[in-house]
Protein backbone atom coordinates (compact mmCIF):
# COMPACT_ATOMS: atom_id res chain seq x y z
CA UNK A 1 0.00 0.00 0.00
CA UNK A 2 2.76 2.30 0.90
CA UNK A 3 4.57 1.90 -2.34
CA UNK A 4 1.60 3.04 -4.12
CA UNK A 5 0.96 5.83 -1.79
CA UNK A 6 5.11 6.97 -2.09
CA UNK A 7 4.90 7.03 -5.61
CA UNK A 8 4.72 10.64 -6.55
CA UNK A 9 1.70 11.51 -9.61
CA UNK A 10 3.10 11.84 -12.64
CA UNK A 11 2.30 14.86 -13.54
CA UNK A 12 3.95 16.23 -9.87
CA UNK A 13 7.01 14.40 -10.96
CA UNK A 14 7.39 15.93 -14.32
CA UNK A 15 6.74 19.61 -13.01
CA UNK A 16 9.14 19.03 -10.25
CA UNK A 17 11.94 19.67 -12.60
CA UNK A 18 10.98 23.36 -13.31
CA UNK A 19 10.67 23.92 -9.55
CA UNK A 20 6.93 26.22 -9.10
CA UNK A 21 4.00 25.02 -9.31
CA UNK A 22 2.13 27.86 -8.46
CA UNK A 23 3.01 31.20 -9.35
CA UNK A 24 1.30 33.96 -8.25
CA UNK A 25 2.35 37.61 -9.46
CA UNK A 26 0.70 40.61 -8.48
CA UNK A 27 -2.61 39.56 -7.39
CA UNK A 28 -5.48 42.01 -6.94
CA UNK A 29 -9.16 41.20 -6.34
CA UNK A 30 -11.69 43.46 -5.61
CA UNK A 31 -16.01 42.40 -5.29
CA UNK A 32 -18.17 45.00 -6.22
CA UNK A 33 -21.48 44.52 -5.12
CA UNK A 34 -24.68 47.05 -4.96
CA UNK A 35 -23.82 48.16 -1.99
CA UNK A 36 -20.25 48.75 -1.55
CA UNK A 37 -16.38 48.08 -3.26
CA UNK A 38 -14.62 45.33 -0.75
CA UNK A 39 -10.74 44.85 -1.72
CA UNK A 40 -9.98 41.66 -0.53
CA UNK A 41 -6.42 41.33 -1.80
CA UNK A 42 -3.54 44.03 -3.27
CA UNK A 43 -0.35 42.93 -4.89
CA UNK A 44 0.03 39.59 -3.95
CA UNK A 45 3.16 37.70 -5.31
CA UNK A 46 4.24 34.28 -3.83
CA UNK A 47 5.90 31.38 -5.42
CA UNK A 48 5.33 27.61 -3.86
CA UNK A 49 7.49 24.95 -5.41
CA UNK A 50 6.87 21.84 -6.15
CA UNK A 51 6.46 19.33 -3.19
CA UNK A 52 6.59 22.14 -1.06
CA UNK A 53 3.95 22.65 1.96
CA UNK A 54 3.23 26.35 2.57
CA UNK A 55 1.07 27.87 5.55
CA UNK A 56 -0.59 30.35 5.05
CA UNK A 57 -1.81 32.80 8.50
CA UNK A 58 -3.92 35.85 8.68
CA UNK A 59 -6.93 38.28 9.95
CA UNK A 60 -10.27 36.81 9.06
CA UNK A 61 -11.60 38.67 6.11
CA UNK A 62 -8.20 39.26 4.82
CA UNK A 63 -8.30 37.19 1.67
CA UNK A 64 -7.58 33.68 2.70
CA UNK A 65 -10.13 31.77 1.12
CA UNK A 66 -10.26 34.33 -1.99
CA UNK A 67 -6.35 33.40 -3.19
CA UNK A 68 -7.01 29.59 -2.76
CA UNK A 69 -10.10 30.23 -5.10
CA UNK A 70 -7.89 32.44 -7.49
CA UNK A 71 -5.58 30.13 -7.07
CA UNK A 72 -8.09 27.11 -8.20
CA UNK A 73 -9.98 29.26 -10.99
CA UNK A 74 -13.05 29.80 -9.36
CA UNK A 75 -12.94 33.36 -8.70
CA UNK A 76 -11.30 35.77 -11.56
CA UNK A 77 -8.73 37.99 -10.09
CA UNK A 78 -9.32 41.72 -10.86
CA UNK A 79 -5.68 42.41 -11.86
CA UNK A 80 -2.48 40.09 -11.78
CA UNK A 81 -1.84 36.61 -12.49
CA UNK A 82 -1.76 32.79 -11.53
CA UNK A 83 0.28 30.63 -13.35
CA UNK A 84 -0.49 26.64 -12.27
CA UNK A 85 1.62 24.01 -12.97
CA UNK A 86 3.41 26.08 -15.45
CA UNK A 87 0.02 27.39 -17.24
CA UNK A 88 -2.30 30.40 -16.92
CA UNK A 89 -5.22 30.42 -14.54
CA UNK A 90 -8.57 31.38 -16.37
CA UNK A 91 -11.06 28.93 -15.28
CA UNK A 92 -11.66 26.44 -12.86
CA UNK A 93 -8.01 23.66 -12.37
CA UNK A 94 -8.61 20.19 -12.62
CA UNK A 95 -5.59 19.36 -11.21
CA UNK A 96 -6.18 20.49 -7.39
CA UNK A 97 -7.79 18.99 -4.67
CA UNK A 98 -9.95 20.78 -2.85
CA UNK A 99 -10.48 20.70 0.94
CA UNK A 100 -12.33 23.17 3.04
CA UNK A 101 -13.61 24.42 6.42
CA UNK A 102 -16.65 22.42 6.48
CA UNK A 103 -16.02 19.08 5.19
CA UNK A 104 -19.23 19.38 2.44
CA UNK A 105 -19.99 15.94 1.65
CA UNK A 106 -23.61 14.14 0.16
CA UNK A 107 -24.78 13.63 2.83
CA UNK A 108 -26.63 10.47 1.04
CA UNK A 109 -23.81 8.64 0.27
CA UNK A 110 -21.36 6.81 2.50
CA UNK A 111 -18.19 6.90 3.35
CA UNK A 112 -16.60 5.50 0.21
CA UNK A 113 -19.81 7.20 -1.95
CA UNK A 114 -18.16 10.30 -1.22
CA UNK A 115 -15.09 9.54 -1.80
CA UNK A 116 -15.77 8.17 -5.48
CA UNK A 117 -17.37 11.33 -5.87
CA UNK A 118 -14.73 12.57 -7.48
CA UNK A 119 -14.08 9.30 -9.74
CA UNK A 120 -17.29 9.37 -10.74
CA UNK A 121 -16.98 13.25 -11.99
CA UNK A 122 -13.62 12.55 -13.37
CA UNK A 123 -15.03 9.75 -14.96
CA UNK A 124 -11.88 7.82 -14.02
CA UNK A 125 -11.07 4.14 -14.26
CA UNK A 126 -13.44 2.71 -12.01
CA UNK A 127 -11.12 -0.36 -10.84
CA UNK A 128 -8.14 1.74 -10.17
CA UNK A 129 -10.89 4.59 -8.20
CA UNK A 130 -11.91 1.78 -6.28
CA UNK A 131 -8.55 0.46 -5.34
CA UNK A 132 -7.04 4.11 -4.61
CA UNK A 133 -10.06 4.84 -2.61
CA UNK A 134 -9.31 1.40 -0.62
CA UNK A 135 -6.00 2.59 0.19
CA UNK A 136 -7.19 6.20 1.53
CA UNK A 137 -9.87 4.62 3.51
CA UNK A 138 -7.23 2.66 5.24
CA UNK A 139 -4.34 5.18 5.47
CA UNK A 140 -7.22 7.69 7.03
CA UNK A 141 -7.92 4.92 9.44
CA UNK A 142 -11.88 5.13 8.10
CA UNK A 143 -11.66 1.04 7.65
CA UNK A 144 -15.25 -0.22 9.13
CA UNK A 145 -17.07 2.94 8.37
CA UNK A 146 -17.22 2.71 4.43
CA UNK A 147 -20.93 2.50 4.36
CA UNK A 148 -21.23 4.87 7.16
CA UNK A 149 -23.42 7.86 6.05
CA UNK A 150 -22.02 11.36 6.92
CA UNK A 151 -24.17 12.52 10.02
CA UNK A 152 -23.25 9.20 11.90
CA UNK A 153 -19.38 10.73 11.52
CA UNK A 154 -17.81 12.55 14.13
CA UNK A 155 -16.31 16.18 12.59
CA UNK A 156 -12.86 14.79 12.39
CA UNK A 157 -14.19 11.60 10.66
CA UNK A 158 -15.73 13.55 7.91
CA UNK A 159 -13.14 15.67 7.29
CA UNK A 160 -10.91 12.37 6.78
CA UNK A 161 -13.41 11.32 3.98
CA UNK A 162 -13.08 14.98 2.67
CA UNK A 163 -9.30 14.79 2.86
CA UNK A 164 -9.49 11.22 0.55
CA UNK A 165 -11.90 12.48 -1.60
CA UNK A 166 -9.42 15.35 -2.42
CA UNK A 167 -6.75 12.74 -2.97
CA UNK A 168 -8.51 10.43 -4.55
CA UNK A 169 -7.26 11.49 -7.93
CA UNK A 170 -3.82 12.00 -6.85
CA UNK A 171 -3.67 15.45 -7.44
CA UNK A 172 -0.13 17.36 -7.86
CA UNK A 173 -1.34 20.11 -6.04
CA UNK A 174 -4.09 20.33 -2.81
CA UNK A 175 -5.12 23.09 -1.51
CA UNK A 176 -6.96 23.46 2.03
CA UNK A 177 -9.17 25.88 3.50
CA UNK A 178 -9.44 25.45 7.58
CA UNK A 179 -9.67 21.65 6.57
CA UNK A 180 -9.44 21.24 10.83
CA UNK A 181 -11.00 24.50 12.06
CA UNK A 182 -14.15 23.13 13.34
CA UNK A 183 -12.29 19.95 15.29
CA UNK A 184 -11.51 19.90 18.89
CA UNK A 185 -8.14 20.44 19.52
CA UNK A 186 -7.20 16.59 20.34
CA UNK A 187 -8.70 15.43 16.88
CA UNK A 188 -6.92 18.57 15.49
CA UNK A 189 -3.95 17.25 16.23
CA UNK A 190 -4.36 13.45 15.16
CA UNK A 191 -5.29 15.37 11.69
CA UNK A 192 -2.26 17.19 11.46
CA UNK A 193 -0.12 14.39 12.09
CA UNK A 194 -2.18 12.37 9.68
CA UNK A 195 -1.72 15.11 7.00
CA UNK A 196 1.60 15.78 8.00
CA UNK A 197 2.18 11.68 7.09
CA UNK A 198 0.43 12.31 3.38
CA UNK A 199 2.06 14.99 2.65
CA UNK A 200 5.55 13.34 3.07
CA UNK A 201 4.55 9.65 1.90
CA UNK A 202 2.94 11.65 -1.56
CA UNK A 203 4.91 14.80 -2.55
CA UNK A 204 1.66 16.66 -3.20
CA UNK A 205 2.09 20.73 -2.99
CA UNK A 206 0.24 21.82 -0.17
CA UNK A 207 -1.00 25.35 0.62
CA UNK A 208 -2.81 25.54 3.72
CA UNK A 209 -4.81 28.37 5.34
CA UNK A 210 -5.08 28.27 8.81
CA UNK A 211 -6.73 30.41 12.07
CA UNK A 212 -4.13 28.04 14.15
CA UNK A 213 0.02 29.41 14.52
CA UNK A 214 0.73 26.30 15.83
CA UNK A 215 -0.79 24.15 12.96
CA UNK A 216 0.72 26.70 10.18
CA UNK A 217 4.11 26.37 12.18
CA UNK A 218 4.05 22.51 12.53
CA UNK A 219 3.31 21.75 8.82
CA UNK A 220 4.44 24.59 6.56
CA UNK A 221 7.94 24.67 5.43
CA UNK A 222 6.72 27.82 5.01
CA UNK A 223 4.79 30.01 6.52
CA UNK A 224 3.05 32.93 5.05
CA UNK A 225 1.69 35.79 7.21
CA UNK A 226 -1.29 38.29 5.63
CA UNK A 227 -2.22 41.48 7.16
CA UNK A 228 -5.89 42.36 7.70
CA UNK A 229 -7.82 43.74 4.66
CA UNK A 230 -7.05 44.06 2.24
CA UNK A 231 -5.33 41.42 2.13
CA UNK A 232 -1.14 41.67 1.64
CA UNK A 233 1.55 39.39 2.57
CA UNK A 234 3.14 40.60 5.38
CA UNK A 235 5.96 38.23 6.04
CA UNK A 236 7.25 34.63 4.79
CA UNK A 237 8.63 32.73 7.14
CA UNK A 238 11.01 29.83 6.23
CA UNK A 239 10.53 27.09 9.06
CA UNK A 240 13.91 25.78 10.07
CA UNK A 241 12.74 22.49 11.17
CA UNK A 242 13.57 18.85 9.94
CA UNK A 243 11.43 17.37 7.00
CA UNK A 244 10.05 14.87 9.20
CA UNK A 245 8.72 15.86 12.36
CA UNK A 246 7.28 14.29 15.44
CA UNK A 247 4.39 16.57 16.54
CA UNK A 248 5.49 16.00 20.24
CA UNK A 249 9.14 16.81 20.03
CA UNK A 250 8.33 19.84 17.38
CA UNK A 251 5.64 21.48 19.79
CA UNK A 252 8.37 21.63 22.46
CA UNK A 253 11.20 22.71 20.09
CA UNK A 254 12.64 26.21 20.76
CA UNK A 255 12.77 26.69 17.07
CA UNK A 256 8.89 25.79 17.20
CA UNK A 257 7.91 28.13 20.17
CA UNK A 258 10.26 31.17 19.33
CA UNK A 259 8.78 31.22 15.69
CA UNK A 260 5.20 30.35 16.84
CA UNK A 261 5.49 33.93 19.42
CA UNK A 262 7.08 36.20 16.55
CA UNK A 263 4.08 35.30 13.99
CA UNK A 264 1.79 35.49 17.20
CA UNK A 265 3.28 39.01 17.88
CA UNK A 266 3.17 40.15 14.49
CA UNK A 267 -0.47 39.05 13.92
CA UNK A 268 -1.49 40.62 17.27
CA UNK A 269 0.41 43.68 16.02
CA UNK A 270 -1.97 44.24 13.17
CA UNK A 271 -4.94 44.35 15.45
CA UNK A 272 -6.55 41.38 14.93
CA UNK A 273 -6.36 37.76 15.68
CA UNK A 274 -7.38 35.23 12.95
CA UNK B 1 -82.81 7.88 -2.51
CA UNK B 2 -79.75 6.90 -4.53
CA UNK B 3 -81.51 4.69 -7.64
CA UNK B 4 -81.85 8.78 -8.36
CA UNK B 5 -77.95 8.84 -9.63
CA UNK B 6 -77.10 6.80 -12.08
CA UNK B 7 -77.13 3.51 -10.89
CA UNK B 8 -73.63 1.25 -11.24
CA UNK B 9 -74.15 0.52 -14.92
CA UNK B 10 -70.90 -0.71 -15.54
CA UNK B 11 -68.89 -2.75 -12.25
CA UNK B 12 -66.10 -1.32 -11.21
CA UNK B 13 -62.99 -1.92 -13.37
CA UNK B 14 -60.79 -1.24 -10.85
CA UNK B 15 -60.46 -1.44 -6.89
CA UNK B 16 -61.57 2.25 -5.33
CA UNK B 17 -58.41 2.76 -3.82
CA UNK B 18 -54.51 2.12 -5.05
CA UNK B 19 -53.69 -0.95 -2.62
CA UNK B 20 -51.27 0.26 -0.33
CA UNK B 21 -48.09 -1.18 -1.78
CA UNK B 22 -44.52 -1.66 -0.26
CA UNK B 23 -42.88 -2.99 -2.32
CA UNK B 24 -39.15 -3.14 -0.61
CA UNK B 25 -41.38 -4.73 2.92
CA UNK B 26 -40.91 -8.25 1.05
CA UNK B 27 -37.19 -8.39 1.13
CA UNK B 28 -37.31 -6.64 4.16
CA UNK B 29 -35.27 -9.05 7.00
CA UNK B 30 -38.09 -10.07 9.87
CA UNK B 31 -36.91 -7.99 12.78
CA UNK B 32 -37.20 -4.84 10.27
CA UNK B 33 -40.86 -5.84 9.26
CA UNK B 34 -41.66 -6.81 12.81
CA UNK B 35 -39.93 -2.98 13.66
CA UNK B 36 -41.92 -1.54 10.91
CA UNK B 37 -45.13 -2.90 12.05
CA UNK B 38 -44.36 -1.69 15.78
CA UNK B 39 -43.79 1.89 14.21
CA UNK B 40 -46.78 1.75 12.13
CA UNK B 41 -48.78 0.70 15.40
CA UNK B 42 -47.61 3.25 17.69
CA UNK B 43 -48.03 6.22 15.05
CA UNK B 44 -51.46 5.22 14.63
CA UNK B 45 -53.02 4.71 17.64
CA UNK B 46 -53.44 7.74 18.46
CA UNK B 47 -55.61 8.81 15.26
CA UNK B 48 -57.26 5.72 15.60
CA UNK B 49 -58.43 6.54 19.49
CA UNK B 50 -59.54 10.22 17.88
CA UNK B 51 -61.29 8.61 15.46
CA UNK B 52 -63.39 6.22 17.42
CA UNK B 53 -63.71 9.22 19.99
CA UNK B 54 -65.38 11.36 17.07
CA UNK B 55 -67.34 8.69 15.74
CA UNK B 56 -69.36 8.38 19.54
CA UNK B 57 -69.69 11.56 19.77
CA UNK B 58 -71.37 11.71 16.04
CA UNK B 59 -73.72 8.27 17.22
CA UNK B 60 -74.48 10.29 20.46
CA UNK B 61 -75.61 13.19 18.98
CA UNK B 62 -77.50 11.33 16.36
CA UNK B 63 -79.05 9.17 18.82
CA UNK B 64 -80.16 11.88 21.00
CA UNK B 65 -81.64 13.12 17.94
CA UNK B 66 -80.89 17.23 18.33
CA UNK B 67 -80.68 17.15 14.26
CA UNK B 68 -83.39 15.95 12.21
CA UNK B 69 -81.87 12.31 10.26
CA UNK B 70 -82.12 14.30 6.74
CA UNK B 71 -79.35 16.45 8.33
CA UNK B 72 -77.13 14.52 9.86
CA UNK B 73 -77.49 11.15 9.08
CA UNK B 74 -76.46 8.29 11.91
CA UNK B 75 -72.95 6.60 11.61
CA UNK B 76 -74.84 3.50 10.68
CA UNK B 77 -77.30 4.86 7.68
CA UNK B 78 -73.62 6.05 6.31
CA UNK B 79 -72.20 2.84 7.20
CA UNK B 80 -75.08 1.21 5.49
CA UNK B 81 -75.04 3.32 2.59
CA UNK B 82 -71.03 2.84 1.99
CA UNK B 83 -71.27 -1.01 1.31
CA UNK B 84 -74.88 -0.93 -0.28
CA UNK B 85 -74.12 1.42 -2.69
CA UNK B 86 -70.28 0.19 -2.86
CA UNK B 87 -69.89 -0.33 -6.83
CA UNK B 88 -71.28 3.04 -7.56
CA UNK B 89 -69.38 4.68 -4.90
CA UNK B 90 -66.16 2.53 -6.19
CA UNK B 91 -66.46 4.05 -9.63
CA UNK B 92 -67.07 7.62 -8.98
CA UNK B 93 -63.98 7.22 -6.72
CA UNK B 94 -61.82 5.68 -9.54
CA UNK B 95 -62.81 8.25 -11.71
CA UNK B 96 -61.52 11.47 -8.96
CA UNK B 97 -58.45 9.09 -8.06
CA UNK B 98 -57.65 9.16 -11.90
CA UNK B 99 -57.89 12.80 -12.23
CA UNK B 100 -56.16 13.53 -8.99
CA UNK B 101 -52.91 11.00 -9.64
CA UNK B 102 -52.45 12.12 -13.07
CA UNK B 103 -52.73 15.63 -12.20
CA UNK B 104 -50.81 15.37 -9.68
CA UNK B 105 -47.96 13.56 -11.65
CA UNK B 106 -48.15 16.08 -14.18
CA UNK B 107 -48.11 18.73 -11.82
CA UNK B 108 -44.38 17.29 -10.23
CA UNK B 109 -43.12 16.84 -13.67
CA UNK B 110 -43.89 20.13 -14.76
CA UNK B 111 -43.47 21.84 -11.64
CA UNK B 112 -39.57 20.28 -11.23
CA UNK B 113 -39.08 21.37 -15.41
CA UNK B 114 -40.03 25.03 -14.34
CA UNK B 115 -37.88 24.99 -11.37
CA UNK B 116 -34.80 23.78 -13.06
CA UNK B 117 -35.43 26.60 -15.63
CA UNK B 118 -35.81 29.05 -13.10
CA UNK B 119 -32.83 28.18 -11.12
CA UNK B 120 -30.77 27.42 -14.13
CA UNK B 121 -31.57 30.97 -16.04
CA UNK B 122 -32.09 33.95 -14.38
CA UNK B 123 -33.68 35.43 -17.69
CA UNK B 124 -36.16 32.80 -17.27
CA UNK B 125 -36.70 33.25 -13.76
CA UNK B 126 -37.78 36.94 -14.75
CA UNK B 127 -40.19 35.60 -17.56
CA UNK B 128 -42.08 32.56 -15.79
CA UNK B 129 -41.90 34.09 -12.10
CA UNK B 130 -44.75 36.26 -12.70
CA UNK B 131 -46.80 33.69 -14.88
CA UNK B 132 -46.35 31.08 -12.48
CA UNK B 133 -47.29 33.75 -9.67
CA UNK B 134 -50.09 34.60 -12.05
CA UNK B 135 -51.60 31.14 -12.32
CA UNK B 136 -51.14 30.79 -8.87
CA UNK B 137 -53.31 33.73 -7.65
CA UNK B 138 -56.06 33.46 -10.36
CA UNK B 139 -59.47 31.91 -8.13
CA UNK B 140 -59.41 27.83 -9.60
CA UNK B 141 -63.05 28.41 -9.40
CA UNK B 142 -63.61 31.20 -11.85
CA UNK B 143 -61.73 28.91 -14.19
CA UNK B 144 -63.44 25.80 -14.08
CA UNK B 145 -66.65 26.54 -16.03
CA UNK B 146 -63.96 27.97 -18.85
CA UNK B 147 -62.33 24.62 -18.74
CA UNK B 148 -65.58 22.89 -18.86
CA UNK B 149 -66.34 25.27 -22.29
CA UNK B 150 -63.19 23.97 -23.50
CA UNK B 151 -62.55 20.70 -22.58
CA UNK B 152 -66.23 19.37 -21.97
CA UNK B 153 -67.17 17.19 -19.30
CA UNK B 154 -64.52 14.62 -19.52
CA UNK B 155 -61.53 14.41 -17.17
CA UNK B 156 -59.16 16.63 -19.00
CA UNK B 157 -60.57 19.52 -16.96
CA UNK B 158 -60.46 18.63 -13.84
CA UNK B 159 -56.85 17.30 -14.50
CA UNK B 160 -55.83 20.88 -15.63
CA UNK B 161 -57.09 22.14 -12.31
CA UNK B 162 -55.28 19.58 -10.27
CA UNK B 163 -52.40 20.27 -12.49
CA UNK B 164 -52.95 23.98 -11.52
CA UNK B 165 -53.76 23.86 -8.36
CA UNK B 166 -50.83 21.28 -7.31
CA UNK B 167 -48.17 22.99 -9.37
CA UNK B 168 -46.97 26.10 -7.38
CA UNK B 169 -45.70 24.21 -4.32
CA UNK B 170 -43.66 21.92 -6.64
CA UNK B 171 -41.98 24.98 -8.01
CA UNK B 172 -41.98 26.72 -4.87
CA UNK B 173 -40.19 23.87 -3.40
CA UNK B 174 -38.13 22.47 -5.94
CA UNK B 175 -36.58 26.59 -6.34
CA UNK B 176 -35.84 26.22 -2.76
CA UNK B 177 -34.10 22.79 -3.08
CA UNK B 178 -31.50 23.47 -6.07
CA UNK B 179 -31.15 26.40 -4.86
CA UNK B 180 -30.17 25.65 -0.98
CA UNK B 181 -26.93 23.49 -3.00
CA UNK B 182 -23.76 23.79 -0.60
CA UNK B 183 -21.77 26.56 -2.94
CA UNK B 184 -18.57 24.69 -1.66
CA UNK B 185 -20.18 21.78 -3.06
CA UNK B 186 -20.41 23.37 -6.25
CA UNK B 187 -17.14 24.40 -6.66
CA UNK B 188 -15.56 21.64 -5.50
CA UNK B 189 -17.82 19.91 -8.39
CA UNK B 190 -16.05 22.85 -10.79
CA UNK B 191 -12.37 21.70 -9.70
CA UNK B 192 -13.53 17.96 -11.00
CA UNK B 193 -14.50 19.39 -14.34
CA UNK B 194 -17.43 18.22 -14.15
CA UNK B 195 -20.15 18.85 -16.43
CA UNK B 196 -23.64 20.97 -15.58
CA UNK B 197 -25.33 17.73 -15.97
CA UNK B 198 -23.50 15.55 -14.39
CA UNK B 199 -23.25 18.18 -11.13
CA UNK B 200 -27.22 18.08 -11.58
CA UNK B 201 -27.53 14.68 -11.22
CA UNK B 202 -24.87 13.95 -8.64
CA UNK B 203 -25.01 16.82 -6.29
CA UNK B 204 -28.12 19.28 -6.87
CA UNK B 205 -31.19 17.04 -7.92
CA UNK B 206 -30.42 14.69 -4.82
CA UNK B 207 -29.98 17.30 -2.75
CA UNK B 208 -32.92 19.06 -3.65
CA UNK B 209 -35.04 15.88 -3.08
CA UNK B 210 -36.23 16.98 0.44
CA UNK B 211 -37.50 20.44 -0.32
CA UNK B 212 -38.99 18.67 -3.39
CA UNK B 213 -40.90 15.94 -1.64
CA UNK B 214 -42.34 18.49 1.21
CA UNK B 215 -43.77 19.91 -1.37
CA UNK B 216 -45.12 16.98 -3.28
CA UNK B 217 -46.98 16.26 -0.06
CA UNK B 218 -49.02 19.16 0.00
CA UNK B 219 -49.37 19.26 -4.05
CA UNK B 220 -51.10 15.78 -3.84
CA UNK B 221 -53.61 16.62 -1.48
CA UNK B 222 -54.56 20.07 -3.13
CA UNK B 223 -54.40 17.53 -6.56
CA UNK B 224 -57.90 16.04 -5.05
CA UNK B 225 -59.40 19.71 -4.32
CA UNK B 226 -58.67 20.70 -7.93
CA UNK B 227 -60.28 17.30 -9.29
CA UNK B 228 -63.29 17.46 -6.74
CA UNK B 229 -63.83 21.41 -7.77
CA UNK B 230 -63.49 20.73 -11.72
CA UNK B 231 -66.45 17.59 -10.82
CA UNK B 232 -68.39 20.61 -9.23
CA UNK B 233 -68.98 22.79 -12.33
CA UNK B 234 -69.42 19.82 -15.21
CA UNK B 235 -69.14 16.24 -14.46
CA UNK B 236 -70.97 13.40 -15.17
CA UNK B 237 -69.14 11.46 -12.41
CA UNK B 238 -66.56 11.81 -10.26
CA UNK B 239 -66.90 11.79 -6.42
CA UNK B 240 -67.56 15.65 -6.39
CA UNK B 241 -70.69 14.95 -8.95
CA UNK B 242 -71.76 12.52 -6.10
CA UNK B 243 -71.49 15.16 -4.14
CA UNK B 244 -73.31 17.58 -5.65
CA UNK B 245 -76.19 15.21 -6.64
CA UNK B 246 -76.40 14.12 -2.87
CA UNK B 247 -77.39 17.16 -1.63
CA UNK B 248 -79.46 18.14 -4.20
CA UNK B 249 -81.41 15.16 -3.29
CA UNK B 250 -81.12 15.91 0.83
CA UNK B 251 -79.26 12.23 0.75
CA UNK B 252 -77.40 13.34 3.79
CA UNK B 253 -75.78 9.26 3.89
CA UNK B 254 -74.74 9.30 0.66
CA UNK B 255 -73.38 12.64 0.87
CA UNK B 256 -71.30 11.93 4.50
CA UNK B 257 -70.06 8.45 2.42
CA UNK B 258 -68.83 10.53 -0.40
CA UNK B 259 -67.11 13.21 2.13
CA UNK B 260 -65.28 10.05 3.78
CA UNK B 261 -63.85 8.68 0.58
CA UNK B 262 -62.87 12.19 -0.55
CA UNK B 263 -61.26 12.61 2.62
CA UNK B 264 -59.80 9.11 2.31
CA UNK B 265 -58.55 9.43 -1.03
CA UNK B 266 -56.61 12.26 0.08
CA UNK B 267 -54.43 10.79 3.21
CA UNK B 268 -54.28 7.42 1.19
CA UNK B 269 -52.13 9.78 -1.80
CA UNK B 270 -50.68 11.36 1.02
CA UNK B 271 -49.46 8.71 2.56
CA UNK B 272 -48.12 7.36 -0.66
CA UNK B 273 -45.53 10.26 -0.80
CA UNK B 274 -44.31 9.40 2.29
CA UNK B 275 -43.58 6.25 1.50
CA UNK B 276 -41.96 7.49 -1.96
CA UNK B 277 -40.24 9.89 0.50
CA UNK B 278 -39.11 7.12 2.61
CA UNK B 279 -37.16 5.03 -0.03
CA UNK B 280 -35.70 8.24 -1.98
CA UNK B 281 -34.14 10.22 0.77
CA UNK B 282 -34.01 8.11 4.33
CA UNK B 283 -30.98 9.99 4.85
CA UNK B 284 -32.24 13.00 5.09
CA UNK B 285 -32.62 14.31 8.97
CA UNK B 286 -36.25 14.24 8.82
CA UNK B 287 -36.24 10.57 8.10
CA UNK B 288 -33.02 9.52 10.69
CA UNK B 289 -34.00 6.82 13.14
CA UNK B 290 -30.82 5.43 13.85
CA UNK B 291 -28.07 5.93 16.67
CA UNK B 292 -24.51 7.64 16.02
CA UNK B 293 -22.10 5.18 15.22
CA UNK B 294 -19.19 7.41 16.85
CA UNK B 295 -19.58 10.23 19.78
CA UNK B 296 -16.49 12.40 19.42
N1 LIG C 1 -18.15 36.61 -3.45
C1 LIG C 1 -17.88 37.69 -2.69
N2 LIG C 1 -18.57 38.84 -2.91
C2 LIG C 1 -18.29 39.95 -2.18
N3 LIG C 1 -17.37 40.01 -1.23
C3 LIG C 1 -16.65 38.89 -0.96
C4 LIG C 1 -16.87 37.67 -1.68
N4 LIG C 1 -16.03 36.74 -1.22
C5 LIG C 1 -15.30 37.33 -0.25
N5 LIG C 1 -15.68 38.62 -0.09
C6 LIG C 1 -15.09 39.59 0.84
O1 LIG C 1 -13.70 39.57 0.68
C7 LIG C 1 -13.06 39.64 1.93
C8 LIG C 1 -12.13 38.47 2.08
O2 LIG C 1 -12.89 37.29 2.24
P1 LIG C 1 -12.24 35.86 2.46
O3 LIG C 1 -11.32 35.58 1.35
O4 LIG C 1 -13.33 34.90 2.68
O5 LIG C 1 -11.42 36.08 3.81
P2 LIG C 1 -10.77 35.01 4.79
O6 LIG C 1 -10.91 33.65 4.16
O7 LIG C 1 -9.36 35.45 4.95
O8 LIG C 1 -11.49 35.11 6.08
C9 LIG C 1 -14.14 39.68 2.98
O9 LIG C 1 -14.32 41.01 3.39
C10 LIG C 1 -15.36 39.19 2.27
O10 LIG C 1 -16.50 39.82 2.78
MG1 LIG D 1 -11.93 32.00 4.83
Amino acid sequence: MTETMTTQPAAATQRQNDGTTIDITDLTCTFTSRRKRTTALTGVSLSVRAGEFVSIVGPSGCGKSTLLKIVAGLVPPSSGEVRLLGRTVTGPQREIGFAFQRAALLEWRGVRANILLQAEMRAMDKRKAAARADQLIELTGLTGFENALPHELSGGMQQRVALCRALLHEPPVLLMDEPFGALDALTREHMNVELHRIWRETGTTVVLVTHSIAEAVYLGQRVVVMTPRPGRIERVYDVDLPAVRDYGATMSSPTFEKLAREIRVLLGASGHHG
Amino acid sequence: MPEVISPAARPAAEPPEPAATTPDDADLPKSRLAQRAGRLLSAAWRPALLLVLLGLGWWAITAAEVFPAYLVPTPGDVANELVTEREMLARHTWVTTYETVVGFLLAAVIGMLAAVLIVYSPTLEKALYPLILFAQVIPKIAIAPILVVWFGFGPMPKVILAVLIAFFPVVVSGVAGLRSTDPELLDLSATMGASRWKTFRKIRFPNALPHLLAGLKVAVTLAVVGAVVGEFVGADEGLGYVLLLASGNLNSSLLFADLILMSALGVVLFILVEAAEALLIPWHASRRQGVPLTTS
